[in-house]
């Protein structure tokens, strides 16, 4: 849910997509800077905060990795509850990759929040001699369905902090505060780093 | 599927999804199935029309009621105590970032025909109408020794000794009378028939401290807490922490067959032809049958109303005590309600429960009292379950089965088994010694 405060912005962004489309690496790249080439299957860490700034605003995305549960469709309703934002990762160089990316915009046009900003992402845009999706032709599937679409590559960080940037800039602003506003419990005092965030 | 797991564990209910995201963080390799297509099991949260195709054999609510999706009605409604064992579970685990909680408003208790707000210190016990003018001074020392007492420090004692003092002697030693000791007994210390008299008084003095520092907490009405969207979030985000940790989930799985070796031991599970093969099945009762014998049985209404329960002073979430002497019952039955301010209802909706462990057979009747507080209601469901508990031997069969959920208001009783099953499971003890004191609530 994205809320707003004090030219703050908290926002759930969740990321979509087969498994080895680079939905970790995207993050990783995003949140530390970091790839690494043989990235193990998610396990440990699925729940990162980083926070930029976009134009008015400081913008706090709460980013949601898919822990492994899209594998066998069991992703929960809560993964998609109240969340501001998706990336829908695909890999430019495996066909059904992007036709699952299809499927999983269909189900977040189910499940999601009719406001919610997707962005496309052909991720491993490195591998240009390997290509299987042109990049007209996801950009024509974009357009058609309300989703803004970029090619990344997690490897060499291209458009990878630019994506988050786009998605930070085309946040509704004036939506009102979400309600009723929650608490998170925290087990530290509130000025620790994580999971202090809350709804205002 | 065709891999070998340490545990596999059938059934996503809160208590399978806890034991699941426990075990995981643990290094365990585990596979977690359902034959729903669903999280949450009996402890599932659900939308309007998963509610009619559930009670009314049909799946077109009626317009008036609203979106079905903004409803989320649990089907085991209960309420977290601030300051539970349920919350040393979510902050053990870290899991209380997937959630949002908010406080519930009111903690009321009915006597002699009427409501009244539970009365939490010894400055409520004095305004409270409950209590005489004489009564409630006695109460007032009663309760400052209660908030005063500490089980390590003997000048806190009064010079008892709480393990073989019972409740009943500590009682009279302040003079309280029957009907205060009631509303103490059922609405604050939570216990569910009148067993506690006679027992020692140390579980009765801890059960008061829990509920009195639980109202401490939020500075709500009450010592409760609550998910926004309901209890089905509650399994979901354990289920979520498993995965995390390397969990592989599979929904929508038939059968779920538990298959045992020729000693009797559990060796795989099979389900749509194929087999995984584990070490130990961690289930709800309806995945072995066999192995589980019936304890009990819940009686409850589902209401949808445009009001709050009256006399709570316009609650938007609430929970109402009738203790069993009240209604000449054996056992307690319980008023929960939510509303719009939970995420559960849309605007100006509030779905009720009424609950208790059934005496008979017809629900109707049986909670009447209950039904009879509510005022009008737009809808009403009612519904009987059967609760069961595993008679099996864990340690010869490897087969680790919860127990149903039961009728009370709060989840101190099934984090008690969670906790417990996790032990046998693990030969490990769950060191629940988080810093509540630290733990506060961020708020904006």
């Amino acid at each position: 849910m994205a809320t707003i405060g004090h030219n703050n912005l908290n926002a759930k962004l969740v990321l979509l997509g087969d498994m080895g489309a680079g939905k970790s690496s995207l993050v990783l790249r995003f949140v530390k800077g970091q790839f690494l080439e043989f990235q193990e299957s998610t396990i440990g860490a699925a729940f990162f905060s980083q926070t930029l700034a976009a134009n008015d605003v400081t913008v706090k995305f709460e980013i949601w990795d898919t822990a492994g549960q899209e594998r066998y469709h069991s992703l929960a309703p809560m993964y998609y509850r109240g969340a501001a934002a998706a990336i829908i990762v695909y890999d430019i160089s495996n066909t059904d990759s992007f036709g699952r990316a299809k499927k999983w915009v269909q189900e977040l046009q189910k499940q999601g929040n009719p406001n919610m900003v997707m962005a496309l992402a052909g991720n491993k845009a490195d591998l240009e001699d390997r290509r299987k999706v042109t990049a007209e032709e996801a950009r024509v599937y974009a357009e058609e369905n309300g989703l803004f679409f970029m090619e990344t590559s997690a490897k060499t960080a291209l458009n990878v902090n630019d994506i988050f940037h786009e998605i930070a800039k085309k946040l509704p602003r004036a939506q009102p505060a979400q309600n009723p506003a929650g608490m998170v419990l925290v087990d530290r005092p509130p000025e620790g780093s994580r999971a202090t965030s809350c709804c205002s | 599927m065709d891999e070998e797991y340490d545990v596999i564990v059938l059934g996503t209910g809160l208590k399978e999804c806890i034991l699941s995201g426990l075990l995981s963080v643990d290094g365990l390799k585990v596979l977690h199935m359902d034959r729903n297509d669903y999280y949450g099991g009996e402890s599932t949260s659900l939308n309007l029309i998963q509610l009619w195709k559930r009670f009314r054999v049909s799946d077109k609510p009626p317009a008036h009621l609203g979106s079905s999706r903004d409803y989320n009605v649990d089907m085991i409604p209960k309420y977290i105590m601030a300051n539970g064992a349920l919350v040393r579970v979510l902050i053990h685990t870290d899991v209380t970032k997937y959630l949002y909680f908010k406080a519930v408003d009111g903690s009321f208790v009915y006597n002699k025909g009427k409501v009244h707000k539970v009365p939490a210190t010894d400055m409520e016990a004095l305004k409270s109408p409950l209590m005489g003018i004489f009564e409630k001074r006695r109460t007032r020392k009663f309760f400052i020794f209660v908030q005063d007492y500490n089980e390590s420090d003997p000048k806190t004692h009064e010079g008892m000794d709480l393990t073989s003092v019972t409740t009943r002697e500590l009682i009279a030693k302040y003079g309280l009378d029957d009907n205060t000791m009631d509303f103490i007994g059922h609405a604050l210390a939570l216990h569910r028939d009148d067993r506690y008299l006679d027992e020692p008084a140390l579980d009765t003095v801890k059960r008061m401290k829990l509920y009195a520092e639980s109202v401490a907490r939020f500075q709500g009405g009450s010592p409760y807490i609550y998910p926004l969207y309901g209890l089905g979030e509650l399994p979901q985000a354990f289920a979520r922490l498993s995965a995390v940790y390397g969990g592989t989930y599979m929904l929508n799985k038939p059968e779920c067959k538990v298959e045992f070796d020729e000693e009797g031991k559990v060796s795989g599970v099979t389900s749509e032809g194929e087999t995984a093969k584990c070490k130990k099945v961690v289930c709800d009762p309806s995945y072995l049958p066999n192995k589980v014998r019936k304890v009990g049985k819940v009686a409850r209404a589902i209401c949808i109303m445009s009001h709050p329960i009256p006399n709570t002073n316009d609650s938007q979430s609430v929970q109402v005590i009738l203790p069993q002497k009240q209604l000449g019952r054996r056992s307690d039955m319980y008023l929960f309600c939510c509303s719009y301010s939970h995420n559960v209802a849309p605007k100006g909706k509030f779905i009720a429960f009424v609950s208790t462990e059934a005496e008979t057979d017809q629900p109707e009747i049986e909670l009447k009292p209950g039904l009879d507080l509510l005022g009008p209601v737009d809808e009403i469901f009612f519904d009987m379950y059967d609760r069961y508990e595993p008679v099996n031997e864990p340690s010869l069969d490897n087969c680790f089965i919860s127990t149903s959920y039961d009728a009370t208001t709060h989840f101190e009783s099934t984090v008690v088994d969670v906790l417990n099953m996790y032990t046998m499971i693990t030969g490990k003890i769950l060191d629940l010694n988080v810093d509540l004191s630290a733990a506060s609530a961020a708020e904006e």
